[in-house]
């Protein structure tokens, strides 16, 4: 028998190439996304408004607020109460509020002599834009204490974004949540259509190995996975501007590594389902909602309920996003997430052996 | 020997009997009809015969080869026809015949002769997408398809269903035309009247065949007299005949209906009978498969 | 004469440059069993659509069960009933509560529907499995459970899409008793189908080719005509002539 695979391969592409529609989405939706938070977000820090509250006036105080005014980059408000500052900051008539503890002077004397520890003061600031209220924190720190600044005096408060997500951090989630999408639930629908629409009886009515078939079908796929990978990466770097210094290398082994994956599982979800729809629920409930909530794409996963945590240890994105989070944005190299690779060889291993095992050559 | 030879043939689904107990052979080169309604069986047996399913007891035979054992060599020397639509609708005319042709490892070249009387015809739309076809279209792509690989057994699955009489009866002088080239055809259908374009055929109902023999010593086994009565109203007379004597029954068939009597009936004392009912005629009828049928369904 | 409760004059419906069914006109009279033939793409389907109100005709006129298709397309709906081969009942839900759901949709009442129910279900022999879920039934009785649940409202007029195919002989005829039954009462039964033999059992068909009606009359004396055994052989001497595909 001549060797018909890349027949099937071309066969393949064909379908996809024909399926304009899918295309579109599968190219736009990283391309979208990564836009998206790269232009909601702007790094620049100007002009942020400050309100100041001290219940006791002093020449410490006041001189602080002097300096702030002569910065550039804040423009001081005025003094206002306690009880005004959540008015303020919620109207957008402020961006941060600096509270200086009572009695600041005595309690400063103290500090600097070693007796207690207990926090000066306090900057209350706006973290809706992530961006601009951690550079406006960490410069009001330098501006206030100087460059004796001690840690303990200073007590920062993020409001409306605790977890201080960034596009840094969203773009190893996407690109966790888009590979599922593309290898995993594009394979598994495609397979599942030929079961429906009852090709998949002559495929394996015929003398060709029917495993043969659904490698060639996934190679396709995988193509288009790549290619998606580059364009993140490249939007990644220069439109994002995501430092990435782990070395491209690694970031894309690991991501080769996490394509196949996908597409295994694309593969073992062909194996249960029967209909195109039931194929793209079971992708959606099983494999997308979990990625949403608990790979720690939307939420931290030290902030989930224990259970949920414990949960999260079996789904791949985690691992993966984890693994990207530390070469992309931390610098670290390949070596370093060690871990989180042998993690996801093992899942890859399991998962193509159980559907490799569960699809059969029979229609029962 | 019989190319397709099945013993005691068994498959249930979820405890529902679909195929009870089969045993029947068909002949080198024969052109061979599964006849019977949705429900017969008849989808389960060509699935068996495919290997595309394990028979829950019983075995058969194909091209010398058991279907349990031996159906990695089957699948080469079958074409395989499902009873849905199975092509790539998204794919043209020309791309299809080539995936098939990888699929079974051949070179189109090879068994274009074999093919060319049916290809030829859709030939001239050979960049068109296969979902673009008419049906009739579709059906002699997916017979090109099916015999791309010269097999020795041809397994086609109510491939006339929801076509339309024109392409049905085409259909069937492509099947009459394959038999010259040897090729033994197994052929499903719902339709009683295309019964008698095969050599042989088996009637099946709910599993079960009810008989089998060629189309015309099946008719004539019909050994009860066979009238067929027509009335001004067919319902009214539907209604009185089955109460006359002799009458064993009478069901509407087309335009008339079809009274099934014994020895003690008259036709004459039949007419008298009904005076009261308006225009009623009577003549004896032919038996047709679709009578044999009903008869062999009521034993 | 006879009521006509189908009446159709010069008929059309183009998309676009597609004259999809050109200047038909026919009348069907109360009780009689009506066959609509044509080939895939020869029209029938979209001529059936402006019959229920479902599209309206470029031009011509007609009126079903009294009511115009042009205006009084929601009337038409209330007084027709439709049955198809391939949607008619909702698998899981019973025979009862089928039955109650299509009288809603047609509006009866409380005791109309009870009433109506349980009159059908003895005319079928089925009042014992009113509770039976109508996916676990067999195939044929399916089938006539759908054509009394078309018929639930006492319509003037029932559709019917291929009601036989696929069924054994024996449930087919005692489907096409019901049918008989149905028009015996005065219901008129619109059958379309590319089964000829289930033109057979019309008391009048009509044939479209390429979007117009090329042969209308009794099987009988459309056999005479062509010189045919069977309708079969009626439909393919006038389809062949088709210039149009599907």
């Amino acid at each position: 028998m001549k060797n018909n695979f890349w027949q099937f391969v071309k066969k393949e592409s064909l379908h996809i190439i024909r399926d304009k529609r899918t295309m579109l989405v599968v190219m736009l939706i990283p391309v979208m996304l990564m836009v998206l938070f790269g232009f909601a977000i702007s790094t620049e820090v100007n002009n942020i408004n400050v309100a100041v509250v001290a219940p006791d006036r002093s020449n410490s105080i006041d001189d602080a607020v002097e300096t702030l005014s002569n910065n550039n980059y804040f423009t001081f408000c005025g003094y206002i109460t306690q009880e005004q500052i959540d008015e303020k900051l919620r109207s957008g008539e402020v961006s941060a509020v600096i509270v200086f503890t009572p009695d600041y002077d005595r309690k400063l004397s103290q500090v600097a002599a070693g007796i207690t520890s207990a926090p000066l003061i306090q900057v209350i600031v706006d973290a809706s834009n992530v961006n601009t209220a951690n550079s406006a924190t960490a410069y009001l720190q330098n501006i206030l204490l100087g460059k004796e600044s001690k840690q303990s005096m200073f007590e920062t408060r993020m409001l409306f974004n605790p977890q201080m997500k960034s596009a840094y951090n969203f773009v190893p989630g996407i690109m966790g949540f888009i590979f599922i999408l593309v290898c995993a639930m594009m394979t598994s629908v495609s397979i599942v259509r030929e079961k429906e629409t009852g090709t998949m009886e002559v495929l394996l009515a015929s003398p060709a190995r029917p495993i043969k078939i659904i490698f060639a079908k996934m190679i396709p796929y995988f193509a288009i996975s790549c290619i998606v990978l580059i364009m993140i990466l490249l939007l990644a770097r220069y439109l994002l501007e995501v430092p990435m210094s782990g070395g491209v290398f690694g970031i894309f082994t690991l991501s080769l590594l996490y394509l196949v994956l996908s597409l295994s599982l694309g593969l073992f979800v062909s194996t249960i389902a029967q209909t195109q729809i039931a194929a793209l629920l079971i992708s959606a409930m099983v494999m997308m909602m979990p990625i949403m909530m608990l790979s720690g794409l939307l939420f931290p996963i030290e902030n989930l309920p224990l259970f949920f945590q414990v949960v999260s240890n079996i789904i791949p994105a985690r691992w993966y996003i984890d693994a990207m989070r530390k070469m992309m944005i931390q610098g670290a190299p390949l070596i370093a997430v060690w871990k989180d690779s042998v993690i996801l060889i093992g899942m890859t291993i399991i998962i193509l052996a159980i559907s490799l095992k569960k699809f059969n050559n029979k229609l029962e | 020997m019989n190319i397709i030879e099945t013993y005691n043939l068994s498959k249930s689904y979820n405890g529902v009997s679909a195929l009870n107990d089969i045993s029947f052979g068909v002949e080198q080169g024969e052109l061979f009809g599964l006849i019977g309604p949705d429900g017969a069986g008849k989808t389960t047996l060509f699935r068996l015969l495919a290997t595309l399913l394990n028979p829950d007891s019983g075995s058969a035979v194909v091209n010398g080869y058991d279907i349990a054992k031996d159906y990695q060599k089957i699948r080469s020397c079958i074409g395989y026809m499902p009873g849905r639509f199975s092509l790539y609708p998204d794919l043209s005319v020309e791309e299809n015949l080539n995936f098939f042709a990888a699929l079974f490892g051949v070179d189109i070249k090879e068994s274009y002769s074999l093919i060319a009387p049916i290809y030829k015809q859709i030939e001239p739309f050979k960049s068109r997408r296969a979902g673009k076809l008419s049906g009739g279209m579709k059906q002699k792509l997916a017979l090109s398809c099916a015999l791309i690989h010269k097999p020795a057994v041809l397994l086609l699955d109510e491939p006339t269903t929801g076509v339309d009489a024109v392409s049905r009866s085409e259909f069937w002088d492509m099947l009459s035309q394959l038999k010259e080239s040897g090729i033994t055809t197994l052929v499903s259908t719902p339709y009683m009247d295309e019964a008698l374009r095969c050599d042989r055929i088996a009637l099946c109902n709910e599993g079960r065949i009810l008989g089998i023999d060629t189309p015309a010593r099946i008719t004539a086994e019909f050994n009860s007299k066979l009238y067929s009565i027509s009335a001004n109203n067919m319902y009214a007379l539907l209604n009185a005949a089955r109460k006359i004597e002799g009458v064993i029954e009478c069901y509407p068939f087309g335009e008339k209906h079809h009274l099934v009597a014994d020895n003690n009936f008259n036709p004459e004392i039949f007419i008298s009978k009904l005076s009261y009912i308006e225009g009623v005629t009577i003549e004896p009828a032919e038996p047709t498969i679709e009578d044999m049928f009903i008869k062999l369904m009521k034993q | 004469m006879r009521d006509i409760v189908i009446s159709v004059h010069d008929l059309t419906k183009c998309f676009g440059s597609f004259t999809a069914v050109d200047n038909i006109s026919f009348d069907v009279a109360k009780g009689e069993i009506f066959g609509f033939l044509g080939a895939n793409g020869a029209g029938k389907t979209t001529a059936m659509r402006m019959l229920c109100g479902l599209s309206y005709p470029t031009s011509g006129r007609g009126t079903v069960a009294g009511y115009d298709i042009m205006r009084e397309g929601e009337e038409i709906k209330r007084h027709i009933g439709y049955m198809s081969q391939k949607f008619s009942l909702y698998n899981d839900l019973t025979v009862w509560e089928n039955m109650n759901l299509f009288a809603g949709i047609y509006g009866l009442s409380k005791e109309e529907t009870k009433k109506r129910s349980e009159e059908l279900l003895s005319q079928l022999n089925f009042l014992s499995e009113r509770n039976t879920l109508v996916g676990s039934l067999p195939l044929g009785w399916k089938q006539k459970l759908a054509f009394v649940v078309a018929t639930i409202h006492n319509p003037d007029v029932v559709f019917l899409d291929e009601p036989t195919g696929g069924v054994d002989p024996i449930t087919r005829r005692q489907f096409w008793e019901l049918i008989y039954k149905a028009s015996e009462r005065g219901t008129t039964i619109f059958v379309t189908t590319h089964y000829m033999d289930e033109a057979e059992y019309c008391s009048r068909v009509s044939i479209m080719v390429d979007g117009k009606i090329c042969a209308l009359d009794t099987p009988t004396r459309l056999k005479e005509k062509y010189s045919a055994k069977s309708m079969d052989e009626v439909f393919r001497t006038l389809a062949r002539k088709a210039e149009r595909g599907e």
